[in-house]
């Protein structure tokens, strides 16, 4: 057994808040900087070089490069030989994002519940998937999650006989149908099999993946790739204005599903991409 | 972009300032810009129907849809980009109707506003979600309005410099994101 102290996730966690939300990640910045090459508009292209330079901006002066500063999304890998000491892991997250977020000057989004709108005052809860894994490790990955883009997230419960094309169909028509409201370039996250609610909860994970880094598995490797084409076919572009790079890397988590099921998510992330990752 | 392309607008604007502009121009406002977004709008909303009093007068001004971060010590407005407009569909016609020359957003419009900004004579406008700390940079002054207690989505009144936009929605039928969409778009196969 390993002891570890609440308080230090605390710690790891509010600097997690800041430096997710203030420093843009070398994969997205990289994945920024190839589209900016390869697009082909105009004003797509100085759509890159602002989308660049509030980046650069943003980590000098350390300041949000989104005003959206999210929801705070967590997935704790937690090891079955930790012992958790001095306080409950989900208060001391909760604990973290209240002082990152005020440290930092974040914004507060949260309201708390959605028929009864109030402002929880420190963008608490966090939402936070638990998962146990073995050993004596223990991981936390952010997700900053911006409600723009959210918002054009989409579900469907495919038959078995529609298959992979009506899977494809459906990535790519909830990117269109999102067109410039998710704020492209986007990155999208796929999720397939499970239950309904395990396929989502796969789309809001594969967001957490180095940006284009593929799925191991070549078939899944290669719709990725498939689907990444089709979405920047559509002409959506940078910011909606039109142009050839509407889709920044497109990732794709499976898991088995039932013999009547092909559950399909898309969550999608706009341009302020953001994720970090510790490990205790 | 050279700068010869860009056109310089002070705000608030009359009708004669805006009925040149045409989808895809680039646009720098200097002046005023009040921001609102959900919250903000349901109240003002509510104090049309109730026949109050509106926070500003709408005629010949700009909305800005951002709900900004907190100031840092020294900075005059925390990061401020733009939100999704299209939940202000249900109200901003209110405003249009009362003279709103203006709206500065990202993402699409319903038809209903569309066609509220053709008869009343208002444009929409593009920023560049995810330049939030750029755009805030153009901001020269930040005032409370109303509704303080709504945090972020609180109306404030800006003061800005070279704040700069792109033409969405003109006054003749245009769109941008229609339009770009339909130039770029291509078959794959």
């Amino acid at each position: 057994m390993r002891d570890i102290e609440v308080g230090k996730i605390t710690q790891v966690v509010r600097d997690l808040c800041i430096e997710t939300n203030t420093r843009l990640g070398e994969d997205q910045l990289q994945a920024l900087r190839r589209a900016r090459e390869q697009e082909e508009s105009p004003l797509g292209k100085e759509v890159f070089n602002r989308l660049l330079e509030n980046a650069e901006v943003a980590r000098r002066e350390s300041v949000a490069f989104c005003q959206d500063t999210g929801y705070a999304v967590f997935f704790v890998e937690i090891g079955q030989d930790v012992r958790l000491a001095g306080g409950e892991i989900g208060e001391a997250i909760d604990e973290g994002v209240r002082r990152g977020y005020e440290k930092g000057y974040l914004r507060k989004s949260i309201v708390r519940s959605p028929v009864e709108r109030t402002n929880t005052g420190d963008n608490t809860p966090a939402v936070v998937y638990y998962d146990l894994v073995p050993g004596d490790g223990l991981k936390i990955t952010m997700l900053v999650k911006g409600a723009g883009c959210d918002n054009m997230s989409a579900l469907k419960m495919l038959t078995p006989a529609e298959g992979v094309e009506a899977m494809k169909h459906f990535v790519v028509e909830t990117v269109e149908r999102a067109g410039p409201n998710a704020s492209p370039p986007v990155t999208v996250g796929v999720g397939i099999g499970g239950p309904f609610e395990k396929a989502a909860q796969l789309a809001k994970k594969a967001l957490t993946r180095r940006s284009g880094e593929p799925n191991p598995n070549p078939k899944l490797a290669e719709l990725e790739r498939e689907i990444l084409e089709e979405i920047n076919a559509t002409g959506i572009g940078p910011a909606g204005y039109g142009g050839t790079q509407t889709a920044l890397a497109v990732h794709i988590e499976s898991f088995p599903t039932h013999i009547a099921a092909f559950p399909v998510a898309v969550n999608l992330d706009c341009h302020s991409h953001r994720t970090g990752s510790v490990e205790l | 972009m050279s700068e010869k392309d860009i056109i310089r607008l002070q705000t608030p604007l009359a009708v004669e300032d805006i009925e040149p502009l045409r989808t895809g121009d680039v646009v720098r406002f200097s002046g005023v810009l009040y921001t609102a977004r959900d919250a903000a709008h349901a109240r003002m909303k509510e104090a049309i129907e109730n026949g109050e009093p509106l926070p500003f007068d709408p005629e010949g001004q700009v909305v800005y849809f951002t709900g900004p971060t907190p100031a840092r010590p020294g900075h005059v407005l925390g990061p401020a980009g733009p939100t999704t407009a299209s939940r202000m569909d249900p109200y901003s016609p209110l405003l249009i109707e009362r003279g709103l020359r203006g709206m500065i957003g990202k993402g699409l419009r319903s038809e209903e506003v569309i066609k509220s900004m053709r008869e009343h004579g208002c444009v929409y406008f593009g920023a560049v979600e995810g330049t939030a700390a750029l755009l805030a940079a153009r901001v020269k002054e930040a005032e409370l309005v109303a509704y303080e207690d709504l945090g972020t989505e609180a109306i404030r009144r800006l003061v800005v410099e070279d704040f700069p936009v792109v033409v969405v929605n003109d006054l003749y039928g245009g769109d941008l994101y229609r339009e770009g969409k339909e130039r770029w778009r291509r078959s794959v196969r």
